[in-house]
């Protein structure tokens, strides 16, 4: 038991000595997550828009390919990707292979389905009438989308937050399609792993560690921000009662 | 050119169901029109096809002169605004909910701020700018969704049922700004409704609206004058009843409405009469007390509809009887289904065609 003792004070020795490969990787998972997230987002809500707002043929079917995508295991979307991405796939001129941008794209992929499924969701989930409410009042098409896509903000940031909790804790496609090349495409998931197997425990609890903070610094942070949001309004109502 | 707005030989079917029928209407510049009729008559889609929101199956629309076409729908939306049955108001401040539309427009910041105060001066909501609009009471909703369709100052103004689900003193606020928008800003109105009472006071004309269809259009004397056995026969008015009607010595009058329902009105009336009694105007007690109302019955609640401030009960009397209260009151009286009540009401307030 003591190692494991030994192994946080050590890990947190590392994190607080500001140790040049701790924040090498952790600045790259961040990167490399956020970026994948950006543009699941860029792409997943035009589509969630699309699939809770127009009625078109095959709308179900889509639906239910993005419901099943969710679901997806991380290892056999990593080797689809390596395939693709190899030199004799059909993507293999890219050179993308065991480089940051594999990787950045590679998650995009896995978490896309996620931020379709669960916008769709918020969006279907906003009165029918907001939309017809904002076209009475004078706005065209887009605008009334739009004013759906900010009543249903609430869940399209969960959605987001997903995405991004998803994208930096998954190690399938980081491995598969980054390598693990230190100092290159080496990210917390996959160093936390490789280290692991090396056994060098002290490492991987300060990498694991700081994997957590990030996750629940993250969904914490939010929270507060939308609790203490409704504190203040609360408080701005009662000096006005 | 005295018309506003026109729909010329319209049809509008739902996955083949029809919800209007061949309807001819003109509106008349600076009028109150309201249409009048039973829910399901087609009310709500006339309105929503003169908003432009919806579009007719077969039939055109026109704006003054121009005919509505895929083109110009966006542009002449411009002109006409509609307030919905249901509030529907953004999640934000009262001032974001006002100011949209004139956002929409283009209109300068200090434009808007001041527009956005005297909308809400317009409907007794002053300083109500911060305050989150999903956290206002109904009543309160409604006025600040009416504000909203009025700051625009559009050529036409259409309301669904604005006050339906509305308490007596906010739907009286209502019924006032309607009027005074109308007055003073020379808005042009539709409004749907129905509430034969409020279609009596408030409108220029009436267009009478069954199955889907227009069927007749005149200003309210005439038709209520006219068609008051039809009005009476078509309208699910809540507490409306047909009965047979004899003097009292004491200068009432007693409407027998079978089922042992007799009710005292003051009106002086003999032979086939149709009673109504505002929702309202109906007091609720849980056990009989001594009171003025010439009018009191025991029942039981049979329907309970919830519609936020206010709570609709129907009780078994003898004949159904729709009771409107608050929700604080149906709390406080902790009201369930099957209950035993009692219903007064003054003979004053039973009103007759």
């Amino acid at each position: 038991m003591d190692y494991i003792f030994e192994g946080i004070e050590k890990a947190f020795q590392l994190i607080f000595s500001g140790d040049p490969r701790v924040i090498d990787v952790t600045l790259r998972a961040l990167y490399v997550s956020s970026l994948a997230t950006v543009i699941a987002i860029l792409f997943g809500i035009p589509i969630a828009m699309l699939l809770a707002l127009k009625n078109f043929r095959g709308k179900l079917l889509i639906k239910g390919i993005f419901n099943t995508l969710l679901g997806i295991p991380t290892v056999a979307l990593g080797l689809f990707l390596f395939i693709i991405y190899s030199k004799a796939g059909p993507f293999g001129f890219l050179g993308l292979l065991y480089t940051p941008t594999a990787m950045i794209l590679g998650e995009a992929i896995l978490v896309l389905p996620i931020i379709v499924s669960l916008a769709t969701n918020a969006i279907e989930a906003v009165d029918p009438d907001i939309m017809n409410q904002a076209k009475t009042l004078g706005a065209s098409e887009s605008q009334a989308s739009l004013v759906v896509l900010k009543e249903a903000f609430a869940g399209v940031l969960l959605a987001g937050i997903a995405c991004f909790n998803r994208a930096i804790a998954e190690l399938g496609v980081a491995q598969m399609v980054g390598g693990n090349i230190a100092g290159w495409t080496e990210v917390l998931t996959t160093s936390i792993s490789l280290e692991t197997q090396k056994g060098n425990i002290v490492l991987s609890i300060a990498l694991a560690i700081i994997l957590l903070a990030i996750v629940f610094g993250i969904t914490i942070t939010l929270n507060l921000l939308q609790w203490k949001g409704l504190a203040v309004y609360r408080r701005k109502m009662r000096e006005k009662t | 050119m005295s018309y506003i707005a026109e729909l010329k030989n319209l049809t509008k079917t739902f996955n083949g169901v029809k919800a209007l029928d061949n309807v001819n209407l003109q509106i008349h510049k600076c009028e109150i029109l309201a249409l009048l009729g039973p829910n399901g008559s087609g009310k709500t889609t006339l309105l929503k096809v003169l908003a432009l929101l919806q579009k007719p199956t077969r039939g055109e629309v026109y704006f003054a002169d121009t005919k509505v076409s895929n083109q110009n729908i966006e542009q002449i939306r411009l002109k006409s605004t509609m307030v919905f049955q249901k509030t529907t108001l953004f999640n934000t401040t009262v001032y974001n909910n006002i100011a949209y539309g004139l956002k929409i427009r283009k209109y300068r910041k200090e434009e808007i701020r001041e527009k956005v105060a005297n909308a809400l001066k317009l409907v007794k909501l002053e300083g109500f700018e911060n305050r989150q609009a999903k956290n206002l009471s109904g009543g309160e909703q409604q006025r600040v969704a009416l504000a909203r369709a009025l700051v625009l100052d559009t050529e036409l103004l259409l309301l669904d049922e604005p006050t339906a689900n509305l308490d007596p003193k906010n739907a009286a606020i209502v019924e006032e700004i309607i009027a005074t928008a109308n007055r003073e800003l020379k808005t042009t109105i539709v409004i749907a409704t129905h509430n034969m009472f409020q279609a009596k006071n408030l409108p220029h004309r009436i267009a009478l609206m069954t199955d889907r269809k227009i069927t007749q259009v005149g200003a309210p004397a005439e038709v209520f004058g006219k068609l008051s056995k039809t009005l009476a026969s078509f309208a699910i008015l809540e507490n409306s009843f047909n009965g047979t009607a004899r003097a009292t010595e004491n200068g009432t009058t007693i409407v027998d409405a079978g089922q042992g329902v007799q009710i005292q009105t003051t009106v002086q009336t003999s032979g086939k009469v149709s009673v109504f009694i505002s929702p309202e105007d109906i007091i609720l007690s849980k056990e009989r007390f001594v009171s003025s109302a010439r009018n009191v019955f025991k029942g039981r609640i049979v329907e309970i509809s919830d519609f936020g401030s206010i709570v609709k009960l129907k009780i078994e009397a003898g004949k159904i009887f729709t009771v409107q209260i608050t929700k604080r009151s149906f709390i406080d009286m902790g009201l369930n289904l099957n209950m035993e009540v009692f219903l007064a009401f003054k003979a004053s307030s039973v009103q007759t065609i």
